[in-house]
């Protein structure tokens, strides 16, 4: 399979700060590539050298193995994080203005729908809710029926539903064949629509792979729960710990020989979890746990 | 009270770290102040101004006239020109010293040369008035044209350079540089629009003060059109030339003042620059409204034609190809 989107050693310099420092990615059509990365990793940097907006200090970035040009706009759709609009305009005018950007458009209906945007086309993007707001977006995105679509952080500050909600858009661009380009701080969004993962920091990709594959290449055991209470004061000999605010972590590449252990040291398993390694444990393995700016 | 201090302090914090726009009023404060000097120190500026064909000294041992207060003299060299500026009350009164008895040249729709009249027949009651030829002009009509520039120049700098800022400022014209829009069209259609509401605007001002003052309108209105128009293009390019880079509302509202006082003062919209210093007239040539208001007032006042304004329309069209030019190679999508 060929790439469609491919970045050949970019980098990004500003006066003291390496953004991006040599990153090198290949995007398959119809993937859905996740780029993670604690923030000021680099990742809007790398998105924004990928969407044609930022000029890299070095590297280049190819589509359908070309180097990127003006036609580039065209074949793309993005839906920043942060994103006004013009004021006063309602969801219809909105969608309207943008299309008539585009030499190639869908159909406006199909694209109403397919955003789930009826209810509200006439009232002024300022009154939407977040979720509505957020799928007028992805409908403008989506406006000329783009072959790569890059999401920056699509479902932040949604509700748990708003974002299943999403997660359900996404899921279907994907089945039309589309491209997908995502950032996101959600692992369970990236394990759950990413077919390949790019975890950045410091300005390089430092782990790459499909979401099973990092968890299967990085990690063998798995994570058993306890309620801190549980465990305090008891002697567990030379089992794997880690302390978080309300629970221990045990981790376990024999899960009979840890519980049988647990018993043996008189520990009740009432509130035992087990669970299977994260991406979230392979992102705070790889990136630390120490707050970043 | 604590809530209210802290308040205060934290628009005061923003005040001091927006470098740009602190840069901005440390830099205009003394700007201000050189202005103020220049343009109040010395002499207070003339009462009236009187215009004297010949080449006789304008002094009291020629005419006593020539010591009233307050009243600048300065030599005319032919009668016809003189008598145009009497008639468009940019001079009170016109004299001949060489003559006996002396002949004066007054506008009587003037107070102020009616005055001068006055105080010339108390020092020279034989001096006699002479027939001023060609309607005269009322200073509505000289000034009118003034104020609507004034409004097209204002709406022109801050409708478009605030605009475009604050779109910079909160992102949508990074979300536009997403799409196939070029930088080019985008500033054009934000010319076009602001051209359409501002001449539209312009237009009507005009008409209602028609329906008031009866305007005096010697020209063709289609010529007026188009003084409108290239003026309003000159000031959008100007105001889309300043907004180009920067996203400080502040820093804008700055420089866009900058640019428009120097304007109302020296484009000639309230007085004649006639008899001002050649470097001040010469300075007013840089400022695209005052093109505008002699281009309209010729069309308006003397019935100019095309060829007759086509110097001020070619400042015009140029200021705005350069604004254009140096505005769009500058423009920047988004804020660093």
């Amino acid at each position: 399979m060929s790439a469609i989107l491919s970045a050949r050693e970019l980098r990004k310099h500003y006066p003291g700060v390496k953004a991006v420092d040599g990153v090198s990615l290949d995007v398959e059509q119809g993937q859905c590539l996740g780029l993670l990365g604690p923030n000021g990793a680099g990742k809007s940097t790398t998105v924004e050298m990928l969407e044609g907006l930022v000029r890299p200090s070095s590297g280049e970035v190819l589509f359908r193995g070309k180097p990127i040009d003006a036609g580039y706009r065209e074949r793309i759709g993005i839906q920043f994080q942060y994103t006004a609009l013009q004021d006063f305009l309602t969801v219809r005018e909105n969608l309207r203005f943008f299309a008539s950007l585009y030499r190639n458009t869908l159909p406006l209906p199909q694209l109403i729908e397919a955003c789930s945007l009826e209810e509200y086309l006439d009232r002024d993007h300022r009154k939407l809710s977040g979720g509505q707001r957020q799928r007028m977006l992805l409908a403008i995105a989506l406006v000329n029926d783009p072959d790569i679509v890059f999401l920056d952080e699509p479902t932040t500050g949604l509700d748990p539903q708003a974002r299943r909600n999403f997660w359900e858009l996404v899921q279907a661009i994907k089945a039309r064949g589309k491209t997908v380009v995502l950032t996101t701080h959600y692992m369970e969004e990236a394990y759950l629509l990413c077919d390949d993962i790019a975890i950045m920091d410091h300005g390089h990709v430092i782990a790459r792979g499909s979401p099973r594959q990092l968890l299967a290449e990085n990690f063998s055991d798995s994570v058993l729960e306890l309620p801190i209470a549980e465990v305090d004061g008891r002697d567990l000999g030379e089992l794997s710990l880690v302390r978080r605010s309300d629970r221990v972590e045990i981790m376990s590449a024999d899960v009979n020989d840890t519980v049988r252990r647990l018993l043996s040291a008189g520990l009740s398993l009432a509130q035992l979890k087990i669970r299977p390694r994260t991406l979230e444990d392979l992102f705070l393995q790889l990136t630390g746990t120490e707050l970043r700016a | 009270m604590k809530r209210l201090w802290a308040m205060v302090q934290a628009r005061l914090l923003e005040v001091v770290r927006d470098r740009s726009a602190l840069a901005w009023n440390l830099l205009f404060a003394p700007l201000l102040v050189v202005g103020m000097a220049v343009v109040f120190s010395g002499t207070p500026p003339p009462l009236f101004k009187v215009g004297v064909l010949g080449d006789a000294p304008a002094t009291p041992l020629t005419h006593p006239f020539f010591a009233t207060e307050g009243t600048r003299f300065h030599r005319e060299a032919s009668l016809e020109p003189a008598m145009v500026k009497l008639q468009r009350q940019r001079i009170d009164l016109l004299l001949d010293p060489s003559s006996q008895p002396l002949r004066y040249w007054i506008n009587t729709d003037s107070q102020k040369g009616r005055l001068l009249q006055s105080l010339l027949r108390n020092s020279d009651a034989d001096a006699k008035a002479q027939p001023v030829s060609g309607a005269s002009i009322r200073y509505s009509d000289w000034l009118v044209p003034g104020l609507l520039g004034l409004n097209i120049m204002f709406s022109s700098l801050f409708a478009i350079g605030h605009v475009i800022v604050r779109y910079r400022k909160s992102g949508y014209l990074k979300r536009l540089n997403g799409t196939p829009l070029r930088a080019v069209e985008f500033i054009s259609a934000q010319m076009i629009a602001c051209l359409l509401l501002i001449v539209g605007i312009a237009a009507g001002m005009y008409a209602a003060t028609d329906l008031f003052l009866h305007l005096r309108m010697e020209g063709s209105y289609l010529n007026l059109l188009l003084v409108a128009v290239l003026g309003s293009m000159s000031m959008i390019a100007m105001s889309l030339l300043v907004s180009a880079r920067i996203s400080s509302e502040e820093l804008s509202g700055g420089l866009l003042n900058l640019l428009s006082w120097p304007m109302v003062v020296l484009s000639g919209v309230f007085f004649s620059l006639d008899g001002a210093p050649a470097v001040v007239q010469a300075a007013a040539q840089a400022f695209p409204l005052t093109h505008m208001l002699e281009a309209a007032r010729a069309v308006m006042l003397d019935g100019a034609g095309l060829a007759d304004i086509a110097r001020s329309l070619a400042a015009l069209a140029a200021m705005t190809a350069v604004f254009l030019a140096i505005g769009a190679g500058f423009f920047r999508w988004s804020q660093d």
